[in-house]
């Protein structure tokens, strides 16, 4: 395991960044996307063969995952004892997200390459992807805390620029300025944790913070839980705060608000960003810090109880989706809600620990099902140039690999064995079952709506009303088959991973003190979960097999609440209400009437005093040179007489 | 006042100055104001070359300033005078009055 | 009164009187002439004060070069033969009273103050002496400021053919 392929892999997708960024759009247009996919073949295969590397070679120091500073120079020296450095860490976790970013990225890269074609900014659409792939990686790699801070911003920025990649749509504009207004609203909250933290540990090198900050016998940790605010010690305080950050790229309530209008960007983005690797650094940064997360039950709880109630309330708003994409959107956030709950019933070390490394775990997997699915309904929408359910129905013949791929997928995030998400899953509601029952019920209620939706939306778009788009005359130019080959071989590969991912010992890699976990299928306990999942299953099958009314009559004798749900809670209206009633009507009218009227006032004051005075004197300047000449000599006369005065 | 001495020639050059700044002040043909700055210059001249004459009389230092003055005003003349010929080809007029542009 | 103190109260008279009719005169070509003629009795003044050198340049500068050039520039702007304007009322009597007034002003002070002469022995300004020292590189030389004026001369000469140019519209 060399350094300097592990520098490289960030380095790669920066490097076709510049390069299409700088000259795509004029010269390179046409070969745009081989180059970057090559670029991110090669960070994909570097990736994998430094995983390999890892965890079977150089990781392991005495049966334990050591961390390792592959590279560390200081950037920015403001004391001797703080600084900002630069630098790059391997530890399992990182190494695990190296794999996934990479390998993700080289899927999407490789469809895009059928789905972006013809473009007219096919290869500045590369170069933003290389900016997110560089940035993702620069993310899992930071050293320090600040680091993370700037990768995560370039994140938010490129993730930005992506979602407005349709800039002449109205919607994907505001959809990208929401989506940054509000991550950036959470990363303040960030920054403060970071502020916090770093001045409680003074340092801001996650390995050295953690250390200072999880020895109980440390003046630091003493002195940050003594140090209160409001009743709550500045350590949970400084946790929390981190976490807000978290929790606003994760997408979990009440930041989730963007993550479903930031389907407005290309599909594959969505798959590549909103699925698989941007939205779960929240869960990354939470596990980063881990450790001292462990040592602050209140933080955890916090974490835990935002996660749960995040994966509930994304699961039943899912249920009542009709575009294909918010679906999945919500269903994304259910599956990080996961992962967060999943973290919060942790503790450090040894069997407390199952929750950390099963959400690692279900975070491995979610990345190959969930893009897969991504890809899937970005094929779907290629093809039926809508994103509405109802004008899908009957693609399973026309799509028969989609198909395939899309069943196996869903099959995998309804945790159905032996597909990926059954493993993953089981582990979560093994680690909640063990620490908290009410988050294990809720838990299990999730799993079985997840099934329902998913499956809701599986039979709509292959199923359902079977003559369309299989039989009738609309077989013109518009209609693309089901894609190029480029677009089938992710789909194939994403299947395949979805299928085996289950299968990788991530427990023996991937756990909180980085002594392997023995783990085991209980299947006993597994009963529930899979009857759920099947019930769930049957329950869409009943319903959305063939066009019906069934659902129609189940939705209104839901009445309200299945209206509130289609409405999303009235999440988006409450903000505005806050925003606009609140936050404008009482603060931002005032000041800007005080900008306006006593502020500009003033200066508008002095600017009319000036000028009257102006126009009173300005004809001194007449432009006549004799005038001008009178008066010199006239002041030449009075600074005489005013000197014989002062002499005399 | 059998003698002739400094007073009287400061006396000349002063009534020179001030008859070349009444000039200045009440001409309005440009030529005619070059010339009286010419006669404030040669008032200047007359200065020097008498206090050098009856105040140090071991030195030069008057007389050079003397000599550059007439340099330096030969080569002001020229330039104003090129200045004037340009004004009257825009203006169609030598009066200080009509070149009064550059104001507010 | 001898001879001596009768020349110069010729000279000043011609001095004062040519330039107050320069500054009076109603066309333009006669305040030349005038100019001229005080600027003669300049010249001669220097020679009355044994400045010969001085006395030579006036005559060659002012009188050979300046004049001639407002001469010509006179034929050139066609002002020679018509009366010049009038001052106006105000501004002929601000400036003549100012002027009385700083003149008779500046001479208090002449008269009030007492020179004092050097006592050191005098130097010839003949034209040996005078170029020795104009020459001269060291402590009391005046050649960096000599090659600052030709340089001046140069400038000044160049600016003249720049702002008189007459530019030929382009086809």
């Amino acid at each position: 395991m060399s350094s300097l392929n592990i520098v490289l892999i960030p380095l790669l997708p920066l490097a076709v960044f510049l390069l299409l960024g700088l000259f795509g759009r004029k010269y390179l247009s046409k070969f745009a996307g081989v180059i970057a996919t090559f670029s991110v073949a090669v960070a994909a295969f570097l990736s994998l063969s430094t995983a390999y590397s890892y965890f079977f070679i150089t990781g392991k120091t005495e049966g334990v995952y050591q961390k390792l500073e592959v590279m560390k120079f200081t950037w920015l020296q403001f004391a001797p004892n703080i600084s900002i450095d630069m630098g790059m860490l391997i530890d399992p976790i990182s190494v695990m997200m190296l794999v996934v970013v990479t390998f993700v990225s080289l899927m999407v890269h490789v469809f895009s390459l059928g789905y972006m074609k013809g473009e007219a900014r096919y290869a500045t659409y590369y170069a933003y992807l290389g900016l997110f792939t560089f940035s993702m990686l620069g993310l899992v790699l930071s050293t320090n805390i600040f680091q993370i801070y700037m990768f995560w911003e370039l994140v938010g920025v490129s993730s930005f620029l992506l979602i407005g990649y349709y800039f002449e749509k109205p919607s994907a504009v505001a959809a990208s300025k929401k989506a940054f207004i509000v991550t950036r609203f959470a990363d303040l909250g960030f920054l403060i944790g970071i502020l916090i933290l770093g001045f409680n540990a003074e340092t801001l090198d996650f390995g050295t913070l953690i250390q200072r900050l999880t020895d109980p016998t440390s003046t630091y940790l003493q002195g940050s839980v003594a140090s209160s605010f409001l009743g709550i010690s500045s350590l949970t305080w400084g946790l929390v705060m981190v976490f807000l950050g978290g929790a606003g790229k994760s997408a979990m309530f009440p930041f989730h608000i963007w993550l479903p209008d930031a389907m407005e960007g290309p599909t594959p983005v969505s798959a590549l960003i909103h699925a698989a690797t941007m939205v779960v650094a929240g869960v990354y940064l939470v596990a980063r810090l881990f450790p001292v997360f462990s040592f602050d039950v209140a933080a955890l709880d916090v974490v835990t109880y935002v996660g749960a109630f995040s994966a509930i309330l994304a699961a039943v708003i899912a249920c009542t989706q009709t575009d294909i994409k918010r679906v999945l959107a919500y269903s994304t956030m259910s599956q990080i809600g996961y992962m967060m709950f999943s973290l919060g019933v942790s503790r450090y070390g040894g069997e407390h620990g199952l929750g950390y490394m099963a959400s690692m775990f279900h975070l491995f997997t979610h990345a190959f099902f969930k893009s897969l699915l991504f890809l899937g309904a970005g094929a779907v929408i290629h093809m039926v140039h809508s994103n509405e359910m109802s004008d899908m129905g009957g693609l399973r013949k026309s799509m028969p690999i989609t198909h395939i791929t899309f069943l196996i997928a869903c099959l995998a995030i309804a945790g159905v064995p032996p597909f990926a998400g059954f493993f993953s899953k089981e582990e979560i509601l093994l680690a909640a079952f063990h620490s908290n029952k009410l988050i294990y019920v809720l838990a299990l209620f999730t799993s079985g709506l997840t099934a329902f939706y998913m499956f809701r939306l599986y039979f709509s778009i292959f199923w359902s009303k079977e003559t369309q788009h299989t039989t009738d005359a609309h077989h013109d130019e518009h209609d693309h088959g089901e894609g190029t080959l480029s677009m089938k071989i992710p789909l194939i590969i994403l299947g395949i991973c979805a299928i085996s991912s289950g299968f990788v010992p991530i427990a023996s890699w991937i756990t909180s003190d980085g002594l392997p976990l023995e783990t085991h299928i209980d299947m006993a306990f597994s009963v529930a979960p899979v009857a759920l999942g099947l019930g769930g299953i049957l329950l869409a099958l009943f319903l959305y097999k063939k066009a019906n009314p069934r659902p129609d009559t189940i939705a209104t004798s839901m009445g309200g609440f299945y209206r509130a749900a289609h409405r999303k809670f009235y999440m988006d209206e409450l903000y505005l209400f806050i925003t606009k009633k609140i936050i404008i009507k009482l603060v931002g009218r005032p000041a800007a009437w005080i900008d306006k009227n006593i502020v500009d006032g003033f200066m508008n004051f002095i600017a009319a005093v000036t000028a009257l005075f102006s126009e009173l004197i300005k004809g001194l300047q007449s432009g006549k040179l004799q005038q001008y000449a009178a008066y010199y000599f006239a002041g030449v006369l009075c600074f005489v007489l005013l000197f014989i005065y002062l002499w005399h | 006042m059998n003698e002739i001495g400094l007073t009287h020639i400061l006396f000349v050059s002063t009534m020179l100055f001030f008859i070349g700044v009444y000039g200045f002040l009440t001409r309005k043909n440009m030529i005619t104001m070059l010339m009286a700055v010419e006669l404030i210059l040669n008032s200047v001249n007359i200065n020097f070359i008498a206090f050098n004459k009856y105040l140090y009389g071991d030195k030069l230092d008057g007389l050079f300033f003397t000599i550059f003055i007439i340099t330096i005003a030969a080569a002001e003349a020229a330039v104003a005078i090129a200045i004037i010929i340009n004004l009257y080809r825009n203006l169609k007029s030598i009066d200080v009055d009509d070149a009064d542009i550059m104001k507010f | 009164m001898n001879a001596s103190t009768m020349v110069f109260y010729i000279l000043s008279a011609v001095i004062l009187g040519g330039a107050l009719l320069s500054v009076t005169a109603k066309k333009i070509f006669r305040a030349a002439v005038f100019l001229l003629f005080s600027l003669i009795g300049i010249a001669g003044l220097y020679f009355y004060l044994n400045y010969e050198f001085i006395a030579a340049v006036q005559i060659v500068v002012y009188v050979g070069g300046i004049v001639v050039l407002i001469i010509f520039s006179i034929f050139l702007t066609h002002e020679s033969g018509r009366d010049m304007k009038e001052p106006s009322m105000i501004s002929n009597l601000f400036a003549v009273f100012a002027c009385c007034f700083a003149a008779a002003l500046t001479y208090l002070f002449i008269k009030e103050e007492h020179f004092n002469a050097t006592p050191n022995p005098t130097l010839e300004p003949s034209a040996r002496n005078i170029g020795t020292q104009m020459l001269d590189i060291t402590r009391y030389g005046y050649i960096l400021p000599f090659e600052a004026v030709s340089i001046l001369l140069l400038a000044a000469m160049i600016g003249c053919i720049v702002i008189a140019i007459k530019l030929k519209p382009k086809e």
